[in-house]
């Protein structure tokens, strides 16, 4: 046919590797989001050679050296870089075991609450009607709660254990995920190429999961990410509050409520776990609003 | 009948319940109320009327995205009103559509080559190598080059983007092609190109078009049969020839005298319709249009008219109908 672009060969590129492409030219413009990415994969990095990395054992008490300072503090030891704790455990060692866990709490909390926000949303949203309805009044109900106020009562219930927290942060978390997928499967319903998909006979099941729901991901990879934070946040805090992992767990909530009563005498006990919390979740916010920069549309200059 | 004939549809209306508030009656929208029409094989119908006669609702009961409220539609010869799911099931592979906007009517994250394939993943049991082959097949017949195959609907335009459209919708082998308004999106020179590959499709695959639009120029181009249509219900329904020609609806005139023509030299009379498209929610009593119309007198506020033959077409109007009028119309 006669289209004057057909005459020569066209020969763009195709597939992921463009998207990805242009995904990564928007997504490093945001400095802070690299930085950020940067030091997320350092973590993980962390996580995944702990057991290399860590020139100790994280439950290993060495009885000659209990609250010893950091080296660069008189009387710090090269053995124990960023101090031991009150039994004398290397923190060095224990947060890079710690890393572990909140990485593993991010995950799983994100697989959680995504998987079960994402169903019900998607439902929600594609049958409407009195159904949704009631779901949508629960779902207001789970975000009246202050989120922690609620996990901790949730805790409270099943008893404090890791896996509970857990449970816990991921159903506080999961309305998030429903309001998401159901405003944006309900923008995507009315477009031309549902309507189409439907006459070519297309089954519901498969008009929701295949047609509908990739093209509402971009807003829910930006949730992800950002909760993510959130879930490490919160573990955090309940393990703090004695709600969460169980000491000697080397979790980095734990260490710091472990080491409260030493907070006058030995402060780096407690600051090192903190800044690692600190450090970890302000590079997956930061690494998160890139992802928001680089995938909503609406953000977008062409 | 005839085996030819692959669409028929018989007082083909659809009402929507429209909220009004939480303390008030929802009101009955009819946007399409009572329309009457046969399609052969190899022919085209085409529908005008402006925005709002109910057009696009017609488009949806013949797709069967939504059931009709009363009347009756047989396609390919089976009845759609009370059929069974199975039998529904079989008859949405016979009708296809084609979309105004191509830029939303393909899916975004679904590469072209996908796009053609699910209707034969969905509907028959066929080998992925063959759904391959056929998809390509199919693109070719459009115009569109192999390399395609893999690329996401973002980068073409929106005539290529239209003969993808096209391409999906004849992937199950139709009966019928609704086209929606195909080419209003497109630029005048893709426009033609389009139209002439649906003509040319048309005649290889001996298809039955339900053409929707509202630019008269391009229904003269394409159509056999044209019907007019005004808030929902039929005012004039005849062969191309005798609608352009001789036009009896003072609707379809006005209509027709509001087309631009490329010719300085041709006098015409235009005629201005006074006031406004009135609400399909609240439409005048009688005949729809007598607020409108120029040639309105004493029962055109009160009787509906039917719609009678006149000539060659079948026309809705007391004016052209006057001697029908006098008697007592339903």
């Amino acid at each position: 046919m006669s289209d004057a672009a057909a005459t020569v060969a066209d020969t763009r590129k195709t597939g992921r590797m463009t998207l990805l492409t242009e995904f990564w030219r928007y997504f490093s413009e945001n400095r802070g989001a690299v930085a950020g990415l940067a030091v997320f994969l350092f973590v993980v990095i962390l996580a995944v050679f702990a057991d290399v990395i860590a020139p100790h054992a994280p439950h290993e008490q060495y009885r000659d050296a209990f609250l010893k300072p950091p080296v660069w503090q008189v009387g710090g030891d090269y053995r124990f870089i960023l101090g031991t704790d009150a039994v004398g455990r290397d923190i060095l060692s224990r947060l890079i075991y710690g890393s572990r866990y909140s990485l593993f709490i991010g995950v799983i909390v994100v697989s959680i609450s995504l998987t079960l926000g994402v169903t019900i949303g998607l439902f929600t949203g594609y049958f409407r009607g009195p159904l949704d309805n009631a779901v949508m009044r629960v779902m207001d109900v789970f975000l009246s709660f202050p989120s922690l106020l609620l996990a901790l009562v949730l805790v409270a219930l099943l008893g404090p254990s890791l896996t509970n927290a857990m449970i816990a942060i991921a159903l506080i978390q999961q309305p998030h995920y429903v309001r998401l997928t159901r405003a944006a499967v309900m923008s995507e319903m009315v477009k031309d190429y549902v309507t189409a998909a439907k006459v070519s006979g297309v089954g519901r099941l498969r008009l929701m999961f295949v047609t509908i729901l990739p093209n509402c991901m971009a807003p829910l990879i930006v949730q992800a990410a950002l909760s993510f934070s959130t879930a490490i946040l919160d573990a955090a805090a309940l393990g703090f509050l004695g709600m969460g992992a169980q000491p000697p767990t080397p979790e980095w909530g734990t260490m710091l409520a472990d080491s409260r009563e030493f907070v006058t005498r030995a402060w780096w006990v407690v600051t090192m776990p903190g800044i690692a919390i600190l450090v970890t979740v302000l590079a997956i916010n930061l690494m998160g609003d890139g992802l928001r920069d680089a995938l909503d549309p609406r953000l977008k200059r062409s | 009948m005839t085996a030819d004939t692959v669409l028929i549809a018989r007082d083909l209306a659809r009402h929507y319940l429209v909220s009004r508030g939480a303390f008030r009656q929802p009101a009955t929208l009819k946007a399409l109320d009572g329309a009457g029409f046969t399609v052969k094989r190899g022919r085209t119908l085409a529908v005008v009327g402006e925005s709002g006669c109910g057009k696009s609702t017609l488009a949806r009961l013949v797709t069967m995205i939504e059931p009709p409220t009363a009347g009756s539609l047989q396609i390919s010869g089976h009845e759609i009103v009370g059929a069974s799911s199975d039998t529904l099931k079989k008859l949405r592979s016979k009708v296809q559509i084609v979309f105004q906007n191509p830029y939303g009517s393909l899916n975004p994250r679904q590469k072209i080559g996908h796009a053609l394939e699910e209707p034969l993943l969905v509907n028959t049991t066929l080998s992925a190598k063959e759904r391959t082959e056929r998809a390509r097949a199919m693109m070719a017949n459009v115009g569109l080059r192999p390399e395609h195959y893999e690329r996401y609907p973002h980068m073409f335009s929106g005539g290529q983007r239209q003969r993808i459209a096209i391409a999906r919708a004849l992937m199950l082998d139709p009966d019928i092609l609704v086209l929606d308004e195909p080419v209003s999106a497109l630029d005048v020179s893709i426009q033609a190109q389009v139209l002439n590959l649906l003509a040319d499709i048309q005649e290889r695959l001996n298809l039955a078009f339900l053409f929707i639009s509202h630019d008269l120029s391009v229904v003269r181009h394409i159509a056999n049969d044209v019907m007019v249509m005004y808030l929902g219900r039929v005012v004039e329904y005849g062969s191309r020839d005798d609608i352009f020609r001789n036009p009896q609806h003072p609707y379809t005139r006005a209509l027709l005298s509001a087309t631009p023509m490329a010719d300085p030299e041709r006098k015409r009379e235009r005629i201005v319709l006074k006031g406004e498209l009135p609400s399909p929610l609240n439409p005048p009593s009688g005949c729809a249009f007598n607020p409108r119309c120029p040639l309105a007198f004493e029962p055109c506020p009160v009787l509906r008219p039917a719609l009678l033959a006149h000539e060659a077409s079948l026309v809705a109007c007391h004016a052209v109908n006057k001697p029908e009028a006098t008697t007592k119309a339903a």
